[in-house]
């Protein structure tokens, strides 16, 4: 049986001499997550704002729905991906099937609920506080919900690592649209499936650990910056 | 300094994305990839044309369905008569063989159902099912699947009743099968190449091969440019005429792990 | 029947309510109030706890939609009326910021922001602490900056809502004094407040409410001096309970 002690020397060993597979397997892992963070705090930002200030028919409807749409299952998002960029499908002449874009596509819709969702509940907690304030100012919808998102930055930061850390550790989505073709499109989630299926285990416990090691680095990241930013403007 | 880390996302998400067409992709059976055989072969094919190979390795009956959907210029596997239906669908240009090897049946070395005392591969099932010993199917749709479910009706036993009793059906890869039976002591049928190449035995050991019957023939088919206007039909052409030529068969046969030969090359002709 | 945002209030006043009545909670806070704010001078609207001083400064705002009633003014433009709380809400911003944002909301054009801006650092003697973060000041202090923020509107009628009613006597003597220059400058002003002195000190008018209505309209000098409700008499005296 595989020893933890063996996993960690294994996950020790691969970043001890920076092993070139490692290396661009983790990038590529990067690469993807962090696109497909950006994209979706891009497009959950808006909705979560419109969500929490608009006023417009079907705003609870949409509102459960995105909150529904938090638990989504990886698998049924890369399958749905995979039909639409397969060449059999709509968006098949693109040729993205099998290449980091579909994985951040995919990833992107499999993010994006959690963030808007979390984003509308910060953005409506703030606009409770400053509703008043900026109806008196005569700020428009647009305006206010700008300032709210900028005001609530700090607890967006916290949306957008919960949104981060799905991506990077989801498999099913990125397995079935990147192929995990090697070099192409293997990242730290498919390399662990792999080795597993290979019985590598202490390999692929070793990878996990190596996985672990960077989303705790991204995550103190952000909560440093978070933290040093909010004493900053005494939000 | 404002909201520093936007920043680092828009410089990562501008990072070119590799998009050169200098490459085929190639749905495959996962027992080629995860025994290595890919890693062993391709490069020397690569530096030989240029031509950068993807696989996806998802197992035969998923690598059908994807071929399917055009999802690929060169399909390998190792189910010949799915093979032969596809290409008589117009799917597949023409279907080749490629290399074989064979099937093991493999157990918990204390071996409760005595499978070893028994010859061939359908008296083995049979005492298996006899002793109710647990069985782990792939239970996929895959080569392997589809050459276990053949090796049951020739033993004249219909596990599915079993389903969920001493059969357990995985619904997995070769890999993830295999793991299970370890962890379960369970027997189960794999590809010796997988086998081989397969790290956590555990207590698991071969109890039964040679039986002809367990023989696997792994089939090579272009993707029908006519169905699939986007397959790059003549990359995947050099690939195939390469696999099947004097230098793709060599390559083949001159894979060793532990010193064992993991496939054998029978293109004909050439 | 109600009636809004008409235009031309009566000769003299520069915003009139008319029969506003307001259901809240199943019983009526503004209960056919007529209401009419003198476009001259500080216009002080005293009364005790749930009078309905405070909803009908947010009634004025444009805030609170009434059931029933008009509200007549010729204010066009939005930022013709602002609106000061007690206990200001300022962005998780520096000041700089904070009147940055008011302006861009209220229009001002880009290249002017500037200018306007140090005018209103200077305005409100706020440039020591531009680039502090708003919310780290005092309550004093942060109650300047939203005095200084609704002033940047240039608005013809301002709002006040107790505005100093958590203050100490020296912070609530700065914000007295930005009143007054309001006021100076032509801008109508509508102080809710308690505070007697206060009102002897600020208020050219004073509108007395109760339970809802208009029970006395009055200058300050002669209210102050003796004021002819019998609900406001008692109102001094301590004894009105509600």
């Amino acid at each position: 049986m595989t020893g933890f002690g063996d996993a960690f020397a294994a996950a020790f060993g691969l970043i001890a001499r920076m092993d070139a597979d490692l290396v661009e397997i983790v990038g590529l892992s990067l690469r993807v997550t962090l696109s497909a963070t950006l994209c979706a705090c891009l497009l959950g930002f808006p909705l979560g704002a419109i969500l929490a200030v608009g006023r417009f028919p079907g705003r609870g409807v949409l509102t459960v729905l995105v909150n529904a749409l938090m638990g989504l299952p990886p698998v049924v998002v890369g399958l749905v991906v995979y039909l639409m960029l397969s060449r059999a499908g709509p968006f098949g002449a693109l040729g993205l099937l099998y290449t980091p874009t579909a994985m951040i596509v995919a990833q992107t819709i499999l993010v994006t609920p959690i963030i808007a969702a979390l984003a509308r509940q910060t953005v409506a907690d703030l606009d409770a506080e400053y509703h008043e304030t900026l109806r008196s100012m005569g700020a428009g919808a647009g305006a206010r919900m700008r300032t709210l998102l900028w005001d609530g930055r700090f607890a967006l930061m916290t949306a957008a690592l919960a949104g981060m850390g799905r991506a990077l550790a989801e498999v099913g989505a990125v397995m079935i649209v990147g192929g995990n073709i090697d070099h192409v499109t293997r990242v730290m989630t498919t390399a662990i499936a792999l080795e597993t299926s290979r019985g590598e285990l202490t390999l692929a416990l070793g990878l996990g650990i190596v996985l672990m090691v960077l989303s705790l680095a991204l995550n103190a990241l952000v909560m440093g910056a978070r933290l040093s930013g909010a004493r900053m403007s005494h939000a | 300094m404002r909201f520093p880390i936007f920043l680092a996302l828009a410089l990562t998400l501008s990072a070119p994305v590799r998009a050169d067409d200098g490459f085929i992709v190639v749905q495959s059976t996962t027992s080629t990839r995860n025994s290595g055989l890919y890693d062993a072969i391709l490069p020397q094919f690569t530096e030989e044309t240029g031509i950068e190979v993807r696989v996806v390795a998802v197992g035969t009956g998923q690598a059908l369905r994807n071929a399917r959907n055009c999802d690929g210029d060169v399909l390998l596997v190792h189910a010949r008569a799915a093979e032969e239906a596809f290409v008589a669908d117009g799917y597949g240009l023409s279907r080749a063989d490629l290399m074989y090897n064979d099937f093991v049946l493999v157990g918990p070395s204390d071996d409760p159902a005595q499978v070893a005392g028994t010859t061939g591969i359908a008296p083995a099932l049979a005492a298996i099912a006899d002793a109710r010993a647990p069985f782990a199917s792939r239970g996929d749709d895959s080569g392997t699947h589809k050459k276990e479910r053949t090796l049951w009706t020739t033993a004249r036993v219909d596990p599915s009743d079993a389903s969920g009793t001493w059969y357990r059906e995985t619904g997995s890869g070769m890999g993830a099968t295999l793991n299970i039976a370890s962890g379960m002591n369970a027997y189960t049928l794999t590809d010796r190449a997988t086998w081989i190449a397969f790290s956590n035995r555990g207590d698991l050991r071969i109890l039964s091969e040679g039986d002809p019957a367990l023989f696997n023939q792994y089939g090579i088919i272009a993707i029908n440019p006519d169905r699939c206007p986007d397959v790059k039909a003549a990359p995947a052409r050099v690939f195939i005429d390469w696999l099947l030529s004097k230098a793709g068969q060599s390559a083949i046969a001159a894979y060793r792990r532990d010193d064992r030969q993991l496939f054998f090359p029978n293109a004909k002709g050439e | 029947m109600l009636r809004l945002v008409a235009s031309n209030p009566s000769p003299g006043a520069v915003i009139r309510l008319e029969g506003v009545r307001l259901r809240r909670g199943g019983r009526d806070v503004l209960d056919g109030l007529d209401l009419a704010i003198p476009q001259q001078g500080i216009t002080a609207i005293m009364g005790p706890n749930g009078a309905g001083k405070s909803l009908s400064l947010r009634v004025m705002a444009g805030l609170v939609r009434p059931d029933d009633g008009g509200v007549f003014h010729g204010l066009t433009d939005p930022q013709d009326i602002a609106l000061v709380f007690q206990k200001p809400v300022l962005l998780r911003r520096t000041v700089r910021a904070n009147l940055r944002h008011a302006l861009a909301i209220y229009g001002v054009p880009r290249r002017e922001r500037r200018k306007r801006l140090g005018e209103l650092l200077d305005f409100g003697r706020l440039a020591a602490m531009a680039d502090s973060p708003a919310r780290a000041l005092s309550g004093g202090e942060q109650q300047r900056v939203a005095m200084v923020r609704a002033l940047a509107a240039r608005p013809r009628l301002l709002l006040l809502d107790e505005p100093t009613a958590s203050l100490d006597p020296q912070a609530t003597d700065a914000i007295e004094s930005l009143i007054l220059d309001a006021a100076a400058f032509g801008t109508t002003v509508v102080l809710v407040t308690h505070d007697r002195g206060q009102a002897t000190r600020l208020a050219d008018h004073i509108r007395f409410l109760h339970k809802g209505t208009l029970t006395e309209a009055a200058s300050a000098d002669q209210f102050l001096l003796a004021p002819k409700s019998p609900e406001a008499q008692a109102y001094f005296a301590g004894k009105l309970l509600l």
